[in-house]
């Protein structure tokens, strides 16, 4: 197992978030968390690269092991994040150019030659399917690029830093089919190289991409199990009633 | 077609009619100052050296212009950490940080005669400066602080939180994130507020008269006393002697005032556009 | 975590512990600039108080250095000053609000672009301007129209009344744009004119933010010093009407700081606590009303 989640429970201040979760993720899989608005599935994403660090209120009980290392005992965070790489639910590029964008994370942590950063930031965008329409263009503003593009740069720019996990918040949730499509179909090349959490609404999508799903409901997860076994002879009722489109 | 009551009749013209009012007393202003100013604009006004003929404001001008550069050397870094530490370290819970409003509200509704007696007080005699370009460039920073500590608040809060996200989410230190990021991005709106303090810092005059003093000549060094455009208009003025060189001079800082301004509409607008 | 990792992350967390420190060092030392102005006006200026006397100090009608005994009362400067402003508001806030009425619902796009900057430029003018404007224009006028010697309170009323209109303008424009649209459907949808609903609906809602910008404007005739100098007369007495020249509580500090010594230069530091106490309580009043209207 890459992570290992044993009895963790989640807060923001009173507010009991996750409880009582333990689960294994896999490496070379990608794992994908579903569930209706407010189940706490991005609360537990962003609790493995401990993005939650930065909420006031927030706290943490149990054990989250990072091949074997507790993240929490670990005192360097950034070197955490740097393992441990997210895509956030909006394309958030920083306003400046791609090279710049991609480049940022390699000079964060100390590589300055310029032939190895140009080395990187194509590598990065290639991985990332966006080199060919990014070439050209890598002294210009990120901004300047459509949503599912600056989503796919977003993704370059995590994986220049060379992670060993990718966590993803509904990464297509803001953008069209094509791009979407595009997105997917990127997961799935980039599933050999590296361990994926994915928190997705979309149903179709995660049975789509998923090795294995967690399906969760108010702060407790129902199921978890093989994507396929999960959608087509789920174990719990709510796990049923939600697939099939009952509520949420 | 509705008939239109005489009372809201009254009330449109009264609107238009202040609207206009307003209008007319800026360009009467402006126009009567440019009218019997810029005749005046003479060579001999831009003279190198200060004379009691010639009366030149080229020696204030690049007085202004120093003590510009010493203010805003020592009031932009402190007034951009200081938004900094309210904004991206204090957390909202912090007593301290109701503190830090309280005071630069209260800084921002001092006038600026107390700021000058404070100056007088402080550096000029406690110091012993002296009546110098370094006090009067001391007094004007804490005036115009709080101001850029505003914009600057105004500036980091308005930069979106997805950003911050990014960096921390790459493994960036909070440093590096605040540094490289945060910062860049917010550079328009805090160079909009810069540029508003240097418009005040240009015009002031009741702060620096009894701290920069009213020296005519050019600036030896920091410590010795020289007025600026402001001081150099209001003692030809109260002088009597010499209202056309007044009108000239006044001609040069509402122009300076006006390019001013107009730079800092225009970085506000660009902040606003990138959003 | 390997030896060297470890090193690093000690590092950083070193970097970014002092970086933490230095900033609020630096935010500590930017408020201790109020304690310090505090500190250096109160202990220069309350020793003179002690020597005249509160009483006779804020009440006294003489201001006269120069006799012996010197005579130090302010109270004609304390007059002068709310004289001075009262004119000032006179003249600034109706104008100011209906202006800003103007700007906020009866001005075409196309004018509104070009009319915020010259409000800004109005706001941007050096005050050293005005007050030569005020000299070299206002003054000859009163004098033409009423007989007198020109400067006084009328003088200095009508010109600080220029210079807090975009105050009052500003503030009272955001205030009115902060008054929820429904209000101002909910009266036309009631058959009132846009007139109606602009001054009978969308104003009274947004007063407590128009009151507050009356109390910014306060703020700033109170405590304007070049400007009034030039036009005031700086008369150091109590007036009889408001064409006499009046000094106010700024100007007495210019005026005299230049040469004065002793008692009468603790005197006129002691007019600067006087008039910084005003302006805290102004300053107090302002930021009690800011926080209710928003």
């Amino acid at each position: 197992m890459k992570f290992d989640i044993s009895a963790v429970d989640l807060y923001y201040g009173n507010f009991h978030a996750i409880k009582n979760i333990s689960l294994g993720i896999a490496p070379q899989e990608i794992t994908a968390f579903i569930g209706p608005s407010g189940c706490g599935k991005t609360t537990l994403l962003k609790t493995l690269n401990r993005m939650n660090d930065l909420i006031e209120g927030f706290s943490v009980k149990g054990e989250i092991l990072l091949d074997g290392n507790d993240i929490y005992e670990d005192r360097d965070v950034n070197l955490l994040r740097k393992r441990v790489g997210m895509v956030f639910q909006k394309p958030n590029p920083f306003p400046m150019s791609i090279y710049d964008n991609i480049a940022f994370g390699p000079r964060t942590h100390g590589i300055k030659k310029k032939t190895l950063l140009d080395e990187i930031v194509e590598r990065s965008l290639k991985q990332a399917a966006i080199w060919e329409e990014a070439k050209d263009r890598l002294k210009k503003s990120a901004l300047s690029f459509s949503g599912g593009q600056q989503q796919r740069i977003c993704i370059a720019r995590t994986l220049a830093v060379e992670p060993e996990v990718l966590l993803m918040d509904e990464p297509t949730s803001a953008l069209d089919p094509i791009s979407t499509a595009a997105i997917e179909d990127l997961l799935i090349k980039l599933r050999d190289k590296y361990t994926i959490v994915i928190v997705t609404h979309n149903m179709q999508q995660a049975m789509r991409i998923s090795d294995k799903t967690a399906f969760f409901m108010l702060g407790e997860m129902v199921e978890y199990g093989n994507t396929e076994k999960l959608f087509s002879k789920p174990k719990e009722k709510k796990t049923e009633e939600y697939i099939t489109g009952r509520f949420g | 077609m509705k008939k239109t009551k005489p009372s809201d009749w009254i009330l449109k013209i009264l609107v238009y009619l202040s609207a206009l009012i307003t209008a007319l007393v800026l360009l009467f202003i402006i126009l009567y100052i440019l009218v019997k100013g810029v005749p005046y604009l003479t060579p001999s006004l831009f003279a190198l050296k200060y004379t009691s003929a010639n009366v030149s404001m080229f020696p204030a001008i690049i007085n202004t212009l120093i003590t510009c550069v010493i203010s805003l050397c020592i009031a932009v870094p402190f007034g951009i950490f200081t938004a900094v530490y309210l904004v991206e370290y204090a957390k909202s819970t912090n007593k301290f940080v109701g503190v830090i409003r309280l005071m630069t509200e209260t800084l921002a509704g001092i006038p600026s005669i107390v700021y000058g007696l404070f100056g007088f007080l402080c550096f000029v005699s406690y110091f012993k400066w002296g009546y110098s370009v370094l006090a009067g460039a001391c007094t004007l920073s804490i005036m115009v602080m709080p101001s850029i500590m505003r914009t600057t608040e105004e500036a980091l809060l308005s930069t979106p939180e997805s950003y911050r996200e990014g960096a921390f989410g790459l493994g960036a230190g909070k440093l590096r994130t605040i540094f490289r990021i945060v910062l860049p991005a917010a550079a328009p709106g805090i160079l909009s507020g810069v540029i508003l303090a240097i418009g005040r810092i240009v015009g002031e005059t009741a702060a620096i008269i009894y701290t920069s003093g009213t020296a005519p000549k050019l600036m030896h060094d920091v410590f010795s006393s020289a007025r600026t455009l402001a001081v150099h208009m209001y003692a030809l003025s109260t002088e009597g002697l010499h209202m056309r060189e007044s009108y000239a001079t006044a001609v040069v800082l509402l122009a300076m005032v006006a390019v001013i301004n107009t730079v800092s509409t225009l970085l506000a607008k660009k902040l606003q556009g990138d959003m | 975590m390997t030896k060297l990792q470890a090193d690093r992350a000690a590092k950083n967390n070193l970097k970014e512990n002092a970086a933490h420190a230095v900033f609020f060092l630096i935010a500590l030392m930017s408020i201790s600039a109020v304690i310090l102005i505090c500190g250096f006006l109160f202990y220069n200026g309350i020793p003179a108080i002690q020597k005249v006397g509160l009483w006779n100090f804020l009440s006294g009608n003489t201001w006269a250095p120069s006799d012996v005994p010197p005579k130090y009362g302010i109270h004609p400067m304390i007059l002068g000053s709310i004289y001075i402003t009262g004119a000032a508001l006179f003249f600034g806030v109706p104008l100011g609000i209906l202006a800003a009425v103007f700007m906020a619902r009866f001005c075409p796009k196309k004018i509104y672009a070009l009319a915020k900057p010259c409000v800004n430029l109005l706001a941007g003018i050096p005050s050293i301007v005005y007050g030569f404007f005020g000299m070299v224009s206002i003054v000859p006028l009163v004098r033409k129209v009423f007989g007198v010697n020109g400067s006084g309170i009328l003088t200095a009323g009508i010109l600080l009344g220029i210079m807090i209109l975009p105050t009052i303008i500003g503030i009272s424009e955001s205030a009115l744009r902060a008054v929820p649209n429904s209000y101002y459907e909910a009266s036309l949808g009631l058959g009132a004119s846009h007139e109606r609903a602009v001054f009978f609906v969308e104003l009274p809602a947004a007063r407590s933010g128009i009151l507050a910008s009356v109390i910014l404007g306060i703020g700033r005739a109170v405590g304007e010093t070049m400007a009034v100098i030039m036009v005031a007369g700086n008369q150091a007495r109590v007036p009889d009407n408001i064409l006499q020249g009046v000094r106010s509580l700024t100007a007495n500090i210019v005026l005299e700081m230049s040469y004065a010594t002793d008692l009468h230069r603790g005197a006129l530091i002691a007019t600067g606590v006087v008039l910084f106490v005003f302006i805290m309580i102004i300053n107090v009043i302002f930021s009690i009303l800011l926080r209710r209207f928003k």
